[in-house]
């Protein structure tokens, strides 16, 4: 047997490395005339293995290093970035972002976070469990995981196969504030995409698994078994006629609607004034039952964090309460352009949990009667501008609260504002395996268009 | 290929390195001494800027250097894959130990001799990041801007981007490819934000392809996306609820061709089609589309976005016929799925890095033209949509449904071209939509070169295009039902 065969994700160097370069960019930085700097250095190592018709697909080993660096001139900025660690790397990419910032026009909102804002401590968010995964284990588990979804029903015909991946990193982040920052982090994940087929057509559709810590990862069986009751669920689907009707998405869709809030209310889209949610702080965006809370130090969570991109401190947050939006989602240059303090999301939004209502998904169809069940989308069509939406859409139709047949080759369409407004209840089906944790949402009426 | 490509990608690749084409022999060796059939290295330098402006100003701007190389080995149908961004002997030997452990029997291929092959490189071996100092790239950002805002006071925002990648690669194959290419690649993007009572709109232009910077200096080619950008916002200030339902849909020219891209490329992509996954397997000779359709990938068209003169397995890109006249002729191959299929590689094989395996992808892929005057085929129309510019799109292979979005389309009502309508999704069905394909117009045109395709987390641009045509029937997903 190869030796390489054994082998699993590559170790990550140690912190210790990796602060000494943050600390080496700085300082070549101040040397070549910045009057402030940041810079973040990363390393990440993955073993990834796919497995179709239980023969081995691909093996693949993965070590990327990356390095980059902020550097300001007075107001003025530029940004450079590399994968070399070599010392004279590290000089020539510092220059180049001094240079940048030597012709870029000076910006009174530029600069590093307040140093008041910078995270005192870094929390222990539980968010580092190596798998000491070897090739041969990978390669089984997705066997056994593709193979639970051929073995389920005589019409999963076809498969484009099973994957387990093993992802490690390590980033440091640190400033001329004199912040240094990181920490170790792991994401697992087992996937299976099959194929089913009768005499009306293929249809594919997949599931997978999700978290940091591979004990908290599904069964591989269960995830296979999962992609091939989706693809067979929507054989025979069919085109339904066009018409306005209720519309349930589930809740791994659900959370995409989440996402086009979040990215509304971004400080980015606000200050550009692109947003349709421009100037709605402190009013009622959602009804009254929706409340979104932001969660930075969920042990586990996989959009934990201790501190954001700036190396500002994380804290809990009610986003939206009652309906009523408190605040945006901001880093401290949008923050400073709007007049604002930043809320620590340069980066992103850590950890969204749309509060979960008391009904299940079976409850929800029963509740919506006859309407139509998202479970599948395609397409970008949504303008955050106008917050006009229209996207490709398949699922089920839905009459006395039960699916009645699939459908698929539609639209559903509306708009982001009133879609918000319109939303009758949220589903207690939590999807966790995303940073926004959201149940199925239902909604009173869109525009379907098909026949 | 040239010789200079390849010369040039050696000393930009190798000899930095100390790396000679002994230590690439080497390595090929000991992938292949352990029951492979075939491997290859792919090394990589890629350079990437992007300069933005906003508020008229110039505040932000990022420079980026990415190199290393991969390492693939392939035994049957098993690929094996390891990269290290070091460009040293130990790194190659270590990253080929990883790809190899991909084999436990079989196959047992042979080093075979260096080929270069002769082909005139389809774009100028240039660094594009220099082909204009700092100073004149903000120049041209700055008078872009003033250009947009001079159009219309309505304009509240104005976003210019300008970005450049200077990409060199060396691909070295067991089976004796060797080969070098050495890619420049520009974009300039432009959005603009109008307000007229409260109501905002949004309107993007840009282009791009493979040459300097200087081409957008060039018949105020620049300016010209500046006007665009602002004509395009200010048409969707006036644009009402586009309609629900399916009705004939005319497309312009141009980049509306991404309806190609979702609707037939992606289906006829070797890998979906060797695992018989694709909504086109196995009907290769049918009729798929209107005798008036046929369509072509040609990663050939010198300085299109799409195009390379070689593709990322060091195959010479070529034209291949998608469907012709209406029949289903070809699909596009990389050399793992040409050789599993007992076909040849297309020059379809392409990655986003050396950090990703290989693909078979399209280069530009677009519909010939025909005889109707785009005029004639309005005018044919009753009640429908005219939709002439795009976003992005998307297609599930295996159900054949995709869906592209439109973001400038207008009402046709008894054969005139009437209102504008909002943006909105249209869905169709791959294997049947061009078969509702019954006009089609004189006005070939590719995109300004712009597109990105995206493919399994891999991205990579490509090109698109066709003259007018007439569908005859399309679901529209608009929200008046």
């Amino acid at each position: 047997m190869p030796e390489a065969i054994i082998r699993t994700a590559a170790p990550l160097p140690a912190r210790e490395q990796l602060e000494t370069l943050v600390s080496d960019i700085l300082g070549e930085a101040r040397r070549q005339g910045a009057s402030a700097a940041e810079a973040a250095v990363s390393f990440s190592s993955a073993l990834s293995v796919s497995v179709r018709l239980g023969q081995v697909d691909t093996l693949e080993h993965h070590r990327q290093r990356g390095l980059g660096v902020t550097a300001y001139v007075g107001q003025s900025r530029g940004s450079a970035s590399t994968a070399d660690w070599r010392p004279e790397a590290i000089r020539d990419t510092v220059q180049s972002a001094v240079a940048i910032a030597r012709h870029t026009a000076a910006d009174p909102y530029a600069g590093l976070a307040d140093a008041a804002r910078l995270a005192r401590e870094t929390p222990a968010l539980d968010l580092y469990h190596p798998w000491p995964l070897s090739a041969e284990d990978a390669i089984e588990l997705a066997r056994d995981c593709e193979a639970a979804a051929l073995a389920h029903d005589p019409r999963i015909r076809n498969s484009e196969g099973a994957s387990v991946a093993t992802h490690a990193g390590l980033a440091i982040y640190g400033n001329s504030h004199g912040f240094y920052g990181g920490y170790p982090t792991t994401r697992h994940s087992l996937s299976c995409s099959v194929i089913a087929r009768d005499e009306r057509g293929m249809q594919r559709d997949h599931w997978y698994t999700l978290a940091r810590d591979p004990m908290a990862l599904e069964e591989p069986a269960s995830v296979g078994r999962e992609a091939a009751r989706r693809a067979l669920r929507q054989l025979g689907s069919r085109q339904l006629a066009t018409r306005q009707v209720p519309v349930l998405f589930a809740p791994e869709l659900a959370r995409g609607l989440i996402g086009h809030f979040t990215a509304a209310v971004r400080g980015g889209a606000l200050y550009r004034k692109a947003s349709f949610l421009l100037g709605r702080l402190g009013t009622a965006v959602f009804p009254p039952f929706v409340t979104l809370r932001e969660r930075p130090h969920l042990p586990k969570g996989l959009a934990s964090a201790p501190f954001d991109n700036e190396g500002v401190a994380t804290a809990d947050r009610d986003l939206v309460s009652g309906g009523v939006l408190q605040g945006y989602v901001l880093d401290s240059y949008s923050a400073r352009r709007l007049g604002m303090e930043t809320t620590g999301n340069a980066g992103g939004i850590h950890n969204l949990i749309v509060e979960p209502g008391p009904s299940d998904r079976d409850a929800l169809l029963r509740q919506m009667g006859t309407g139509l069940w998202v479970t599948h989308l395609l397409g970008y069509s949504v303008n955050l501008v106008t917050g006009d939406y229209s996207r490709g859409a398949a699922g089920f139709w839905v009459e006395n609260g039960a699916p009645a047949y699939p459908v698929d080759q539609i639209t559903i369409a509306g708009n982001l504002d009133e879609m918000f407004k319109r939303i009758v209840a949220v589903g207690n089906d939590v999807d966790a395996r995303s940073g926004i944790r959201c149940g199925s949402l239902l909604l009173e009426r869109m525009t379907v268009a098909g026949e | 290929m040239t010789m200079d490509s390849l010369a040039l990608a050696r000393q930009q690749l190798l000899v930095p390195a100390g790396l000679g084409e002994d230590d690439l022999q080497r390595t090929l060796s000991c992938l292949l001494g352990h029951a492979i059939d075939g491997g290859d290295l792919y090394f990589q330098l890629r350079r990437a800027e992007s300069w933005s402006l906003e508020d008229g100003e110039v505040k932000q701007a990022s420079h980026a250097i990415q190199q290393g190389v991969g390492v693939r080995a392939v035994s049957g149908e098993k690929t094996g894959f390891a990269y290290s961004d070091e460009l040293v002997p130990p790194a190659l030997l270590e990253a080929a130990t990883a790809a190899r452990a991909i084999a436990r029997h079989g196959g047992g291929g042979s080093l075979q001799a260096w080929r270069t092959g002769g082909r005139a490189a389809l774009y100028p071996p240039l660094d594009p990041l220099e082909t204009l100092s700092a100073e004149a790239k903000i120049r041209l950002l700055e008078q872009v801007d003033a250009e947009a805002r001079r159009q219309d006071p309505r304009v509240t925002q104005v976003m210019v981007s300008l970005a450049a990648t200077h990409d060199t690669i060396l691909v070295a194959g067991s089976d004796g490819t060797l080969a070098g290419d050495v890619r420049p690649l520009v974009r300039l993007s432009v959005t603009v934000i109008v307000e007229r009572q409260g109501r905002r709109e949004q309107g993007s232009s840009g282009g791009g392809g493979r040459f300097g910077y200087g081409r957008f200096l060039e018949q105020d080619r620049a300016l010209w996306h500046a006007r665009e950008a602002v004509r395009l916002a200010l048409v969707n200030l006036e644009a009402v609820a586009a309609p629900a339902g399916t009705l004939p849909v005319v497309l312009g020219p141009g980049w509306p061709g991404i309806l190609l891209h979702e609707a037939i490329g992606h289906g006829l992509e070797g890998d979906f089609n060797r695992k018989g996954t694709s909504a086109f397997s196995g009907r290769i000779g049918e009729r798929v589309a209107s005798p008036w359709c046929t369509v072509v990938d040609d990663g050939t068209l010198p300085e299109r976005r799409g195009s390379l003169t070689v593709d990322d397995e060091g195959t010479p890109t070529q034209c291949t016929t998608l469907i012709e006249r209406g029949v289903l002729k070809g699909y596009l191959q990389d050399k793992l799925n040409a050789r599993l299929m007992n076909a040849a590689s297309t020059g379809n094989g392409r990655r986003e890095s050396y950090a990703h395996l290989p693909l078979p992808r399209m280069t530009n892929t677009y519909l010939l033209a025909g005889e109707s005057d785009p005029a004639e085929i309005l005018a044919s129309v009753e009640r429908g949509l005219y939709a002439v510019n795009f976003g992005g799109g998307q297609v599930d292979i295996t159900s054949g449904k995709f869906v592209f979005s439109a973001s400038e389309a207008y009402l046709i009502e008894n054969g005139r071209v009437t209102r504008p309508v909002k943006g909105a999704t249209l869905i169709g069905n791959g294997p049947d939509v061009l078969t509702r394909v019954s006009m089609v117009g004189n006005d070939l045109e590719l995109d300004a070169g712009v597109g990105t395709c995206g493919k399994d987390g891999q991205s990579v641009p490509v090109g698109v295009g066709q003259p007018t045509l007439k569908i005859d029937a399309l679901t529209v997903g608009g929200t008046q039902a």
